[in-house]
């Protein structure tokens, strides 16, 4: 049995139903994030494990214990918000004991584990501050430290970098692993952010109204994803519509042009249409050899953005998006001239037939 | 341009000559006891009145008995009308608004026919059960004020968050409340206590009919037999009232220095 198991989980407020069927495993020690756009349900399962929201049905186990109508304060469980949500009438050091002192500790057994905590942060110099002399990144960080002080069996971060600057947000998510490998912990992360969830997950469940789109590594989650939705979601995606000439050899037609995949094409027929996905980054400029697909078209866009060049072209009717390194030696095509595109056979995803 | 600078400055100038005037002229008279010469002498008499005393005691005692069952009412309904219940807020909002809209005497007079000697629950029997009522009534009254103040400090403040965070750490509600959010809303409960000890000390018409030795009906007795003495309270009586917008002031310019 995993660490935490849900199970068709569901959650409506009156007639619209949040989360639907919802189901879970998570392995101790893993680092798991939820990712989907506002409203798609991922922070209501999350509020659920922390016991903020009751579950319409279904089941939380959190070590093999049932949660699921636990209230927040018998859970142990750890929470970052994304408002950092620190006690504005204590100290850094008063927020970080807080949940210590509410467990009756003593007060040398407080202040040890508030200075480990402090030392884990990196802010051991500033235990005496309030939370309003302190930076959005130091009081997420002080956030962590106090969630973490009284050693929870799961962490739940909700948002926590979405109020933080660009810069900040990458160097503490980079934090938060380090610390969540170092201890350890079980944790649970949500987000909108593809790009957060891809870098520190060891799983990422993609949401879409309320349900689990697919469940997998970030690498399965961006190179194989299993609906439109996680496609498009996930990284940047050209979708094309296709016919199927032959799915035992993987040939499809994309806007007229022959090309073959190597993906299962076993759930189609004959003359089926189907989504395809390229992703820019698949593709390059010029034909290629009997390995890869070739589409031809003409130069329609080209926009620079900084260390990539993305270049559009429009094959008959369709339109694909590639992606260039920038180099300054490089010459760019110019717009209206012919082009060709090529991708390797396995870069040709199938998404889902119409 | 010039001419409604003009405009503004006058408009300001009656506005301050319409309340200073009636107050220096009250001051002025208060000191004129003493024929012939300015003295505070009128003061002094008020002062060393026992009655004077007894009643402002009286009414400091109640307007603290009033604060304290006020706030233990209070905060606690608006914490969980904002935490849990906050589509009811125009609801309550309304409730609390009522005391403005009813007289004071439809109010006390609803008390006595409630809790007459002859009722259920004969609170007018005693002395003690009589200031009981009069300090429920003092909490109808300062409702208005006390409920706007505390709703403000709690809407500073993220509740609902705070709540989350303190159970998520094992908090129960009790000191959730305890340790969190009253530390957090201690200024915008200073301003209602002081608000409501404004509106206590001065009131006349619960203690009047409850026939109870407070401080309004002493004012209203002197008021009716002395010349120079009741111009020395109402000065004194201003000078409190001052005293509790003063102190509102410091505290909520202390606590929003304190915030970022």
């Amino acid at each position: 049995m995993s660490f935490i198991e849900i199970s068709h989980l569901k959650k409506s407020f009156g007639p619209n139903t949040v989360v639907h069927d919802f189901n879970l495993s998570i392995e101790k020690g893993e680092f798991i994030s939820f990712l989907g756009p506002s409203g798609c349900g991922k922070t209501t399962i999350l509020r659920m494990i922390a016991g903020f929201e009751a579950a319409s049905s279904g089941s939380i186990r959190v070590g093999g214990a049932e949660m699921t109508n636990l209230p927040p304060a018998k859970r142990n469980v750890g929470m970052v918000f994304q408002a950092y949500a620190l006690f504005p009438n204590l100290t850094v050091a008063g927020n970080i004991g807080f949940g210590l002192k509410i467990a009756g500790k003593e007060k040398g057994e407080i202040d040890a584990r508030v200075a480990e905590m402090l030392e884990l942060i990196k802010l051991p110099e500033l235990g005496d501050r309030y939370p309003y002399q302190l930076s959005g990144g130091q009081q997420q960080r002080v956030a962590l430290a106090r969630a973490l002080a009284i050693k929870p069996q799961v962490l739940l971060l909700d948002e926590p970098l979405s109020a933080l600057d660009a810069k900040i947000r990458v160097s503490l998510r980079e934090e938060i692993r380090a610390l969540q490998r170092e201890l350890g912990i079980t944790t649970v992360f949500v987000t909108h952010d593809q790009e957060e969830a891809l870098s520190i997950s060891d799983r990422i469940v993609v949401m879409n109204q309320g349900r689990a789109d697919q469940v997998g590594t970030p690498s399965e989650i961006y190179n194989n994803p299993a609906t439109r939705f996680v496609a498009s979601f996930v990284g940047t995606l050209n979708l094309l519509e296709a016919r199927v000439v032959d799915p035992a050899t993987g040939r499809v037609s994309i806007d007229g042009q022959p090309v073959v995949t190597k993906r299962d094409m076993s759930a189609f027929g004959i003359a089926d249409e189907a989504i395809v996905a390229l992703r820019p980054e698949a593709l390059i400029l010029g034909g290629g050899d009997d390995d890869r697909n070739t589409l031809t078209g003409s130069v329609e866009e080209v926009a620079f953005l900084g260390a990539v060049i993305r270049v559009r072209v429009r094959l008959r009717e369709a339109r694909v998006s590639l992606d260039i390194f920038n180099d300054p030696a490089l010459e760019l095509p110019k717009i209206g001239m012919s082009a060709s595109v090529s991708f390797k056979k396995e870069d040709l995803l199938i998404l889902a037939s119409h | 341009m010039k001419s409604s600078r003009l405009g503004h400055w006058l408009a300001i100038l009656i506005g301050t000559l319409y309340f200073l005037v009636p107050l220096a002229a009250t001051f002025e008279f208060s000191l004129r006891k003493v024929r012939g010469i300015y003295s505070f002498e009128a003061y002094r008499v008020v002062l060393a009145d026992p009655h004077f005393q007894a009643s402002f005691s009286f009414s400091v005692a109640l307007a603290i008995v009033t604060i304290i069952f006020g706030m233990a009412i209070i905060v606690p309904m608006a914490y969980f009308v904002e935490l849990r219940l906050r589509k009811l807020r125009p609801f309550i909002e309304f409730i609390t608004l009522l005391p403005l809209v009813v007289p004071a005497i439809v109010i006390v007079f609803g008390y006595l026919r409630l809790y007459n000697s002859s009722s259920l629950l004969p609170l007018t029997n005693s002395s003690l059960g009589t200031n009981f009522l009069l300090a429920c009534g003092y909490v109808t009254l300062a409702l208005p004020y006390m409920y706007r103040s505390i709703e403000t400090g709690l809407r500073s403040i993220d509740v609902r968050t705070l709540t989350e965070a303190a159970e998520s750490l094992g908090a129960s509600s009790g000191t959730i409340i305890w340790r969190v959010i009253l530390p957090n809303i201690r200024s915008a409960m200073l301003s209602g206590a002081f608000l409501t000890f404004a509106i206590v000390i001065g009131e006349f018409t619960f203690a009047s009919l409850l026939n109870r030795p407070a401080f309004g009906p002493y004012l209203q007795l002197i008021g009716a037999n002395r010349a120079y003495e009741p111009a020395a309270l109402a000065v004194m009586a201003f000078m409190i009232t001052w005293a509790c917008m003063g102190i509102i002031q410091v505290i909520s310019r202390n606590a929003a220095a304190a915030r970022p």
